[in-house]
């Protein structure tokens, strides 16, 4: 059969062809559909883990238990993941193991534009890398033959206009693997003399993967004009081949760790001049000048952001193509918090009490947009925990009534827990806001462990937010609601006066779950408004101000009200 | 044949995804290779939003650049003109005329322009421009703009069949709101 098919869920056919019967995963812009798409294969064991170390850990319990296993995460979850990934290298394992790792050039939906590839090399991991739907499908089947002949685990690594585009896809049918038995070999605990082996043997499993590389079809020379040579891989190989079509030979690699060495110099040999075009760092340039051959690579291609068909043209000196503008200025659009998010009352009082928030990853990143203007800095999942205790260290009292870190539960889960242990065991004077929104929100409606659903929404344990937290060492855990602003201003007070390490949990679940019932929209009483626009302070996308009085969004409008309380006036009636 | 372009853009949460899947659909089922890119994640909160079809005898690049664009198809006003640059010279701009104001807008730093129509036709764009809002409402969901969307659009295509649109609007739109759906195409084919 043939279908346009998303590179994601290609990625999720080919697991379910392969013959995968256990997926554990974080969700992670661009890599959340491979998981969701996978759940919906009933043969396919597919759950939420908090984070991505645990997914991986999971993953290759599976895989020593015998069973073929997959774990998906984008790319900084890969950094979560890192610490199981660099010894299950050295231990192996015995049925297949698969990781799909979805770097985001570009940064649509990320904090850093980090390239995976750096870590197939520390980890000593194969990976391959599929340049559209179809090769995503038959990438990840290969990658558990490999995996299982080389007893590696093997990276399937995507990239967002691999994961995010469509592309037509011709599918097979599912081969089921039989369980392999469990063995007890004592050479997989990990300690010194064991390690030792190990690494002896992941150095013999190089090289024998570098020959493998020199003669697999995954890496493919399409001549062309001999003039121009050009080595690349992942969706660079698309925007290469529309640029130059049969004006240039092509070195696509499939496999881009380990690379071959002899094919390498074999198709220099056969080109007047060679160029590197990959996205991001110069991997397989700094591969080429290793083995000797010489290269043109990041002095013309741009190293930041990601590539297109005309940044290729115009870095290799083409003009750009004409095209037609406006002079006005166009405004921009940035995401903006939806009307009705619970977050949008925990901003505007924390922006109205000139509080430094450290931020976290997730929806709530846009508490930063004008008018709330609240957040402070951000870095990673569960930083703003640790973080914060560590600003305070810097600035005593001084920073302690004026600053709290914002987590979202499933960020709270996956990494905030050991941030507060800190707080509460070093008996930091801090205070932690947990915007309990019950989903993980930004990547479009997760379970997590605080909801308790699974991936599928069958029943489920459930973290209990209120007893972790007291039995973390905190003796301060209060409840609000965050659409509630005077209760709100009166607990966040009351917090940052205390001496002692508090937890405010924010509870309210996300606006845009289809189990929350929406009120009717608002109305503007047109006598008594009088256009003050102290509402507009809130920053909701549902209100303006047009002809000096305040204006709802009928289609937008879910009945908060929010800006009721901010009203002075009372002209913003349900 | 050379590769077709064409943009959908609009503001999240406006349902352009669901537009580019039926335009997929369709363009697979007329035999072509197709290629479609999407943005998932942070954009899509009201944020600016697009979508690339590509479609030809081969297609390499999901995306489209730069001066490349045959068509843009926008759910909004100023986002045709925000993504202007995109379009070929020549090339054709198929819009809704509804205004939806942008948060710095809103904010009051910064003015929706004016006329934007008017001035898009005075650069040599053609601008096929509907207000596609008051169709969907008439078909019985202001839900339904894309289906109006992809009815203006369907005008510029008479190489495929009327009866191949509606095979793959019954494709992608779910069941219960088909009627609603097949309306509302109608009335932006209608025009």
């Amino acid at each position: 059969m043939k279908e346009l098919m998303l590179g994601n869920t290609a990625v999720a056919r080919g697991l379910y062809e392969a013959g995968c019967a256990v997926i554990s995963s974080y969700p992670g812009t661009p890599s959340t559909e491979i998981t969701e798409e996978a759940a919906k294969y009933p043969e396919l064991y597919c759950e939420w883990a908090p984070n991505e170390k645990v997914a991986l850990e999971v993953a290759h319990g599976a895989a020593v238990g015998g069973r073929r296993a997959a774990c998906c995460m984008k790319h900084v979850g890969l950094n979560v993941a890192a610490d199981p990934l660099f010894t299950i290298s050295y231990q192996g394992v015995e049925a297949g193991l698969v990781l799909c790792v979805a770097d985001d050039p570009g940064m649509f939906s990320s904090q850093n534009e980090q390239d995976s590839r750096h870590y197939a090399i520390a980890a000593k991991v194969p990976m391959l890398e599929p340049s559209d739907s179809q090769e995503a499908l038959e990438f990840t089947k290969r990658a558990f033959q490999l995996s299982e002949e080389y007893r590696t685990p093997v990276i399937v690594r995507l990239c967002t206009r691999i994961s995010h585009s469509q592309s037509i896809v011709t599918w097979g049918k599912r081969r089921e693997v039989p369980k392999r038995p469990y063995v007890k070999d004592p050479e997989r605990v990990m300690m010194t003399g064991n390690s030792l082996k190990a690494h002896y043997r992941v150095e013999e499993r190089t090289r024998a993967m570098t020959a493998f590389s020199e003669t697999t079809d995954l890496n493919r020379v399409e001549m062309g004009d001999t003039a121009l040579g050009i080595i690349t891989s992942s969706t660079s190989y698309q925007y290469v081949k529309e640029v130059f079509g049969n004006r240039a030979s092509v070195l696509k690699l499939g496999l881009s760790w380990p690379m071959p060495v002899e094919k390498i110099k074999d198709f220099a040999a056969q080109v007047d001049k060679l160029l590197v075009i990959e996205e991001l760092e110069p991997i397989i340039e700094n591969h080429c000048r290793q083995i000797g051959v010489e290269v043109t690579g990041k002095e013309k291609i741009p190293m930041v952001d990601e590539l297109t068909q005309g940044v290729i043209a115009q870095s290799l000196g083409e003009a750009a193509k004409p095209t037609v503008r406006l002079e006005d200025e166009i405004p921009g659009r940035p995401p903006v918090m939806c009307a009705g998010c619970p977050h949008r009352g925990v901003f505007y009082t924390l922006s109205k009490n000139q509080c430094m928030v450290y931020g976290d990853i997730g929806c709530y990143t846009l508490g930063v947009m004008p008018p709330l203007n609240a957040l402070d800095l951000n870095i990673c999942m569960g930083a703003s925990c640790s973080g914060l205790h560590g600003f305070n260290l810097a600035g005593g009292a001084e920073h302690e009534k004026h600053s709290v870190a914002v987590i979202g539960d499933s960020t709270f889960a996956h990494s905030g827990i050991t941030g507060i242990a800190d707080i509460a065991y070093n008996r930091s004077n801090s205070t932690v806001f947990i915007l309990d929104n019950s989903i993980t929100g930004m990547t479009g409606h997760q379970q997590n462990p605080t909801t308790g659903k699974t991936l599928r929404g069958e029943p489920a344990g459930r973290m209990d937010l209120e007893m972790l937290c007291r039995a973390v060492g905190f003796d301060r855990v209060r409840v609000v609601d965050p659409n509630d602003l005077k209760v709100l201003d009166k607990t966040l007070k009351e917090e940052l006066a205390a001496e002692e390490p508090s937890i405010i949990i924010s509870r309210r679940p996300c606006v845009m779950l289809k189990s929350v019932k929406k009120a009717p929209p608002l109305t503007v009483d047109l006598e008594r408004c009088n256009g003050c626009g102290l509402c507009m302070k809130i920053g909701c996308p549902a209100l303006s101000l047009r002809e000096g009085k305040a204006e709802i969004d009928r289609t937008q409008c879910v009945g908060c009200q929010v800006c009721m309380q901010m009203c002075h006036r009372d002209a913003l009636l349900p | 044949m050379e590769t077709v372009n064409i943009m959908i853009v609009g503001v999240g949460g406006q349902g352009s995804l669901l537009a580019s899947k039926m335009l997929g659909h369709l363009l697979l089922n007329a035999g072509y290779d197709v290629k479609v890119s999407e943005v998932h994640g942070m954009s899509q909160r009201g944020g600016s939003v697009v979508t690339y079809v590509r479609f030809g005898d081969k297609v390499y690049s999901p995306i489209i650049d730069k001066g490349e664009a045959d068509y843009i198809v926008s759910f909004e006003l100023l986002e045709a003109a925000r993504w202007l640059e995109y379009l070929k010279p020549g090339g054709r701009i198929v819009t809704n005329t509804q205004r939806l104001e942008p948060m710095p807008v809103i904010a009051g730093l910064a003015k929706y322009p004016e006329n934007l129509v008017e001035k898009l036709a005075d650069k040599g764009v053609q601008v096929d421009a509907t207000d596609c809002l008051t169709l969907a409402e008439e078909a019985g969901s202001s839900k339904a703009v894309n289906m109006v969307l992809m009815g203006r659009l369907s005008h510029f295509f008479p190489e495929i069949a009327s009866e191949a649109w509606q095979a793959s609007l019954e494709a992608t739109v779910p069941a219960k709101v088909l009627e609603l759906n097949r309306k509302a195409f109608a009335l932006g084919e209608k025009g």
